[in-house]
């Protein structure tokens, strides 16, 4: 914890990957990787477009979306109501629940509950909360191999790499690394393993196939706890999911406190909200909910770690609180014109993009200049507000959480002469947000061809040259009729 | 020291603050502007189409043409059916090609499985198991690559929430739309990974 950090705060902590620089170092590092920059400009432009059609489709995706930010409000503001109402019906259901203040107690639980079965291997269906509290190197030190089956997953873990965005960890990969990834690391890879996307999928099925047939124990992650029910939901593509919920014998999942809804029926709004704005489909391939334990189906032991690492501080900021109405469709950073071309690895989190911009430093804290620095990692255009699902404001909370950087933050937080000059604007956030303003609107920052020439204040020194879209004019006058024209 | 239990529950409860309109109180307020059902009319073509466009492969029958549909989707030599499956469905399928509720280790083995489910749902081509009889436990329907599904038309709710209405969550569901895909390379959907990367649909609709 900061020595400058003012809130009394809960225990948190989350890796912040190794000698990881502040964000516009970073960043300005991956601008100048063609190949990385190649990788996720045609990823996130082919999901951008698929996106827009897929929500387009259903006339009352305002009304959804409305409807899921309510959901999501009321619950965090009865969130101890529904986390002891869900406690009570997954205890009722035959399952049993755990609570873990911080990354280091829901590692020591998952550890202790791994150990007690006496196995030292567990499959691992791709879950942010795991990620976040570092699981896999905990249960590492511990003598357990954990085995990620996501195909993504498996090939950031057999590249011995990290997860550069939410849904596709391995997005900075195109079709020929990952077939040269699986071609040295995989043992059982045919030796002439082309790239074809089929190909690829088929080697990732031969491999993990014996895995899922012997495993004892699995460990996931959550996307919806139903309250009323004791009911767990998780969306997934490739069967890995219902491989791991199904054939162990002990299941243990790990989930954040704020992904608690209040009843069965909520799901029809968030079943049509989540796949149209993660993979762009009407559905995915496979959901599974399970209540507690079903005899003669499926595991006959089944653990919940309720997670709080930073949450509790987070609910306590009125304005930051949305941002724990995510549901980690990763539609923000699909659309963003920063990750786009920073890439998710210059955020330092496992949550990268502008979901991450907004939750790593109030996990966190701002404590560290990565974490100071990630407000920063925006250029308030916009874009993220509008895609997100559950309508969280991210550039209102960016700009509440700047001021907080510069109030609370290490004392030289922000790197490179461009930062340093900015300090005066820096340090008032009505002050910030007009300067901001004025430079997007500025002809000297936005080219002929709509092309931005530099992102403003402490971006500039890594968008110098580079050719970032400008962000749409649209956006640019809602944030401007919604605060007062930068003075509020 | 207290436990992890009671400092989140107290630290939240201190956060939110006394005084709270009572959760079910509020719960009433969520206001729901959005649609039961985005089609009226032509629901089942409408599930038809949505189902194929997972590449999933539909053919449409009268009920009395069922035992025939069935007995030309198998061509493989061995197929696992769960038990409380109707019978009539296999009628024309030499018993001899059927395992019945086989162990998982079997499974691998198999050509595939034949189930019926509980719930179809048209606007997002949907099929949901309850894993009840006639669907088999969930490892059944999850390791053969081949998935033969019977939906019968009554079966077929327009969209989500409906469908959800007539499930029961105490019961394990499983969600199929489509044969197992990844988004995992280059965010494209790619057919098949580990669930099965062949999936057959049969509905049955009564001829007027
Ligand atoms: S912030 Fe919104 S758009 Fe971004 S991942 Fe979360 S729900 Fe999706």
């Amino acid at each position: 914890m900061s020595e400058h950090a003012t809130r009394d705060r809960g225990r948190a902590s989350m890796p912040t990957y190794l000698g990881m620089p502040p964000f516009p170092e970073a960043a300005g590092k991956a601008v100048a990787d063609t190949r990385l920059r190649g990788n996720l400009a045609h990823a996130t432009g082919t999901i951008r477009d698929r996106r827009l059609s897929a929500v387009a489709e259903l006339d009352d995706w305002d009304a959804l979306r409305e409807a899921g930010k309510q959901i999501k409000d009321h619950t965090l503001e009865h969130l101890d109501h529904y986390l002891l109402l869900l406690e009570e019906k997954i205890t009722a259901a035959g399952g049993t629940v755990h609570w873990a203040r911080d990354a280091a107690e829901a590692n020591r639980i998952v550890a202790d509950l791994v150990r007690a079965t006496g196995h030292t291997e567990v499959v691992k269906v791709k879950s942010m909360a795991t990620q976040e509290i570092g699981l896999n190197e905990a249960l590492a030190e511990e003598g357990i191999t954990a085995y990620e089956t996501d195909l993504a997953e498996l090939i950031v873990q057999l590249g011995d790499d990290r997860p550069s965005h939410i849904l596709v960890p391995a997005i900075h990969r195109n079709r020929a690394e990952i077939r040269d990834i699986f071609r040295s690391r995989m043992p059982d890879a045919p030796a002439d393993l082309s790239d074809s996307p089929a190909e690829l999928a088929e080697a990732a099925r031969r491999h993990l196939r014996a895995k899922f047939l012997s495993a004892k124990v699995a460990v996931s992650g959550v996307n919806f706890a139903v309250a009323e029910t004791g009911t767990l939901v998780v969306l997934e593509s490739e069967g890995n999911g219902r491989m791991c919920l199904t054939l162990p014998e002990t299941l243990i999942s790990v989930m954040g406190i704020e992904k608690v809804l209040p009843t069965w029926q909520d799901l029809e709004v968030f079943l049509q909200l989540l796949p149209r704005s993660s993979t762009a489909e009407r559905m995915n391939p496979y959901t599974s909910t399970w209540t507690g334990v079903t005899p003669g189906d499926g595991p006959r032991d089944f653990h919940l770690v309720l997670l709080d690492n930073g949450r509790t501080d987070t609910l306590a900021d009125q304005v930051g609180r949305q941002a724990l109405r995510c549901i980690r469709c990763s539609a923000c950073l699909n659309v963003c014109p920063v990750y786009a071309r920073a890439g998710g690895h210059a955020y330092g989190s496992p949550y990268p993009g502008p979901i991450g911009a907004i939750l790593s430093p109030q996990i966190r804290g701002i404590g560290s200049p990565v974490d100071a620095s990630l407000p920063y990692a925006s250029s308030l255009c916009g874009a993220c507000f509008e895609a997100c699902p559950v309508a969280i404001d991210i550039p209102e909370v960016l700009v509440h959480l700047r001021a907080e950087a510069v109030e609370e933050g290490p004392k030289h937080p922000l790197v490179g002469t461009a930062m340093a000059a900015a300090g005066w604007t820096l340090r008032s956030p009505r002050r910030l947000a007009l300067a901001q303003r004025l430079a997007s609107a500025s002809r000297r920052l936005v080219g002929r061809r709509g092309q931005i020439r530099r992102l403003p204040g402490p971006l500039r020194a890594w968008t110098d040259s580079r050719d970032a879209p400008a962000p749409p004019p649209e956006s640019f006058r809602a944030w401007w009729k919604r605060t007062n024209g930068g003075r509020s | 020291m207290s436990s992890a239990r009671e400092e989140i529950l107290g630290r939240v409860g201190r956060i939110l603050g006394p005084g709270r309109t009572p959760a079910a109180t509020a719960y009433t307020a969520i206001e729901r502007p959005y649609l039961r059902r985005h089609h009226e009319d032509g629901v089942l073509d409408l599930f038809a189409e949505r189902t194929a466009d997972y590449r999933a492969t539909v053919h449409r029958v009268d009920p009395a043409d069922l035992p025939g549909a069935v007995a030309r989707a198998l061509t493989g030599s061995r197929y696992a059916v769960p038990g409380g499956l109707p019978a009539e469905w296999l009628a024309e399928v030499d018993p001899a090609r059927l395992a019945h509720d086989p162990g998982i280790g079997e499974l691998d083995g198999l050509d595939g499985v034949v189930t019926g489910c509980a719930v179809a749902i048209a606007e997002t081509g949907t099929i949901v198991l309850d894993h009840g009889p006639g669907q088999g436990r969930r490892a059944l329907t999850l390791v053969p690559d081949y998935h033969l599904i019977v939906v019968t038309a009554d079966q077929v709710a327009p969209d989500v929430p409906e469908a959800l209405e007539r499930l029961d969550p105490a019961r394990p569901l499983t969600f199929i739309s489509g044969p197992s895909a990844t988004s995992d390379i280059e965010l494209n959907r790619v057919e098949g990974v580990h669930g099965p990367r062949t999936l057959e649909v049969i509905l049955t609709v009564r001829s007027p």
